[in-house]
């Protein structure tokens, strides 16, 4: 009788321990929420505040926010500013469902084509007027930031953007005879180049890409909005709602000219190589359109590689880039003191001095204009092509990127894969991304 | 004084008490979050936005003209059609000749059991590499003995069939190791009472062996059928695209619960991949349900 009553005080201790375990989890984690300042209450000079900022994990990126918020605290020794970060593959999940469950950061950095999403749940505060009016952002900061004006205001600002431009192999242009220093500057060119360089063996196989042609990587961003305009047709209608790849004649010449790349010319293919970044460092492409951000991994996977970037090649005389960049926003988190430390956090991530040293340290370019005439970032030769393009480089509004590249990925899979006219999958991609656009206005 | 309990009843009473941990667990982290998962499917639920309205079977509808989910469907369907039927001979067969070897046995058995064993992940990738268009093995192979290079996964006609390869051989190992156990549970006897009757080889495999071993059968095809309808790592793996988004070509080798995976966190729709989760449940218990009815005959023996 004693074993009995002995085992059931042990079974209910074990009970009691497994449900005390699960508190004292949740106990644990209350401190490091509840850190001092964390009240409402309006701000005052000497009130002590700690904001969060999230972004991805990019280790260069991680190590300058560490400096730049040690820079930040030392001028406000009132304010202190946490860094968590996530990897990329899981950073979007992490913070919807922290913000799904109302934690979550005071700054969120977050990839432009998000934002439409994170806006209409109601994540984001629109900017303070004081310090970011809609006109002092379309006056300082490059155009392609007006793609996030969302029913004309903001909600977000970068402190650096990216553009494409055009890498070339110089050793493959001289084992060829080509001026290994003169890469082509309009889209003719560049497809005479692309036909010349490109190597197939005996078998047909093909052995060095003439231009790669990634529809997964940036060869989508090279289509909208770059040759959509080129070829005279805007991607999407000025009040954001209407999708016009196919709106005129223009866009289906810009399409057939993308696909033919691949089908006519058979300048390039769908992951040779692994991809075509991949392809272009181990030196098995000769053209390759890419962002600035590659320059990072081709300094350390191919210090060897002896290559040149240029600006895109124009064609009718357009002469444009795509843009796309990583943005700040403010939670609805932040409130009261801590927003104003997060208006405050904020106008120091988009100082031109954080700008440059963002430039040097990472490769993306600074977002204001004056970054674009300023001497000393255009000594890199390599990056000089990326800044130049900054005026002229425009983004494309997405409400759903991945859904949006599906569908352009899918037409041209359409073609190459099982012959489809590419009238009609253009058509076929810009229903789906009409549906899309159409679901996110909706409400 | 309490009313003393019989031997009987207080053994119960204890098996009663040493089952409720394990039962309350499971109800936590199986029952309630599926119950759970019927209530999203009937919401808009979008993981970032904070208003979830109720829509009823909104979901649903939307689901039955969703192109993508059919593909899905019919992409699920061969993956059956193909996987189960072929792994189940296959394996049957293996295990007949393992069952006939002396020598080694357990070294075979080892060798065909390695497959299962192996991290699904790494084994995808691999085939992903055999299978791939430019420098992959088999195109070597293929280009060796003079046929032309196949573009495999990058057609939609031929990636699906390259992932239920994998599938095949993942499983082949199980399977066969569960059938090598139901046929050493068959009593000699009967074979030599059928050789004794003067029945061939092939009469004895049929009227013996199979039917000996139906419960075997049973048992495989429901679960074998039950983790093909799931397949979602070696879809992932072989024909993801650049950037996360997987299902081959024009979604030629996309699964419901690849779908159901892209639904709920990429496209943070989670009302409406719950929708499909629910679909997805329906189907796996009316196969179960009507394999168990129709393979589960009873025999005299």
């Amino acid at each position: 009788m004693k074993k009995k009553i002995l085992s059931l005080i042990l079974v209910g201790l074990m009970v009691v321990s497994l449900l005390a375990a699960c508190g004292n989890n949740g106990g644990t984690q209350q401190p490091s929420g509840n850190t001092p300042g964390n009240s409402s209450a309006p701000s005052t000079s000497d009130e002590k505040v700690t904001i969060e900022y999230w972004q991805y994990f990019y280790e260069s990126k991680v190590n300058l926010m560490d400096e730049l918020i040690a820079d930040f605290q030392q001028k406000n020794p009132n304010i202190t500013v946490v860094q968590k970060h996530f990897p990329y593959d899981s950073y979007q999940q992490k913070v919807a469902a922290a913000i799904s469950a109302g934690t979550g950061p005071d700054i969120i950095n977050l990839y432009y084509g998000w934002v439409p999403k994170y806006v209409k749940s109601g994540t984001l505060q629109e900017l303070p007027a004081s310090s970011f009016s809609a006109e002092m952002i379309e006056k300082t900061f490059a155009p392609m930031v007006e793609v996030n004006k969302i029913d004309g205001k903001y909600y977000t600002i970068p402190t650096a953007v990216r553009t494409l431009g055009l890498f070339w192999n110089k050793d493959i242009f001289a084992a060829n005879g080509l001026d290994p220093e003169k890469p082509p500057k309009t889209l003719e060119e560049l497809v005479e180049y692309a036909k010349l360089l490109t190597k197939y063996d005996a078998n047909g196989n093909l052995e060095i890409e003439g231009l790669t042609f990634q529809p997964s990587g940036q060869l989508h961003a090279w289509f909208r909005p770059v040759l959509l305009k080129q070829f005279g047709q805007e991607p999407i209608s000025a009040d954001k709602r209407t999708v016009q790849w196919n709106a005129s004649e223009g866009g289906y010449k810009a399409f057939e000219f993308l696909v033919n790349l691949a089908k006519v010319d058979k300048v390039g293919e769908k992951d040779f190589y692994t991809d075509d970044a991949t392809a272009f460092i181990s030196g098995k492409a000769a053209l390759h359109i890419d962002g600035s951000y590659r320059l990072g991994s081709l300094k350390s996977q191919a210090p060897d590689l002896n290559y040149g970037v240029t600006v895109l090649p124009s064609y009718n005389g357009v002469e444009t880039s795509f843009g796309s960049f990583w943005t700040n926003g403010i939670t609805t988190n932040a409130t009261g003191a801590k927003y104003d430390a997060a208006v405050k956090f904020l106008e120091y991530l988009t100082s031109v001095e954080t700008m440059k040293t963002w430039t040097e340290k990472i490769g993306e370019i600074g977002a204001k204009n004056e970054i674009a005439n300023d001497p000393e970032l255009l000594k890199d030769e390599k990056l000089a092509p990326f800044i130049e393009q900054l005026p002229i480089a425009d983004s494309y509004f997405y409400v759903d990127e991945d859904a949006d590249r599906k569908a352009l990925m899918d037409a041209i899979d359409k073609v190459l894969l099982n012959d489809v006219d590419p009238r009609q999958a253009l058509d076929e991609a810009v229903k789906s991304v009409q549906s899309i656009l159409d679901d996110y206005w909706k409400n | 004084m309490k009313p003393k309990l019989s031997i009987k009843g207080r053994q119960s009473m204890w098996a009663y008490i040493f089952i409720t941990l394990p039962i309350l667990f499971f109800i936590c982290i199986r029952i309630l979050p599926t119950l759970y998962a019927f209530n999203v499917s009937l919401h808009k639920w979008d993981l970032l936005s904070k208003n979830k309205p109720f829509v009823f079977l909104d979901n649903f509808k939307e689901l039955f003209q969703d192109e993508v989910f059919w593909a899905a469907l019919k992409n699920t369907g061969k993956y059956i059609l193909f996987a189960v039927p072929i792994g189940l001979i296959l394996s049957l067969g293996i295990a007949l000749l393992l069952n006939s070897i002396t020598k080694g046995a357990s070294f075979y058995r080892m060798v065909v059991f390695i497959p299962y064993v192996t991290s699904v992940v790494a084994v995808s990738w691999v085939w992903r590499w055999m299978f791939m268009k430019q420098g992959g093995l088999i195109n070597n192979i293929l280009n060796f003995v003079g046929i032309a290079k196949q573009p495999f996964l990058d057609s939609t006609s031929q990636a699906i069939y390259v992932v239920i390869s994998n599938v095949i051989w993942q499983a082949l190992g199980f399977y066969t190791i569960i059938f090598l156990a139901g046929i050493k549970q068959i009593p000699q006897t009967y074979y030599e009472a059928a050789k004794i009757d003067g029945a061939s080889s092939w009469q004895r495999f049929k009227n013996v062996t199979i039917p000996m071993l139906n419960p075997t059968i049973v048992y495989l095809t429901v679960m074998a059928s039950i983790q093909t309808l799931q397949v979602f790592t070696q879809v992932f793996n072989i024909t993801s695209g650049g950037q996360g988004i997987a299902g081959g070509p024009l979604n030629s080798t996309i699964s419901v619960v690849l779908y159901i995976y892209q639904l709920a966190f990429v496209n943070y729709k989670m009302g409406y991949a719950s929708a499909a989760t629910v679909i997805l449940f329906l189907i796996i218990l009316c196969i179960s349900l009507f394999q168990m009815k129709v393979l589960d005959k009873k025999y005299d023996y």
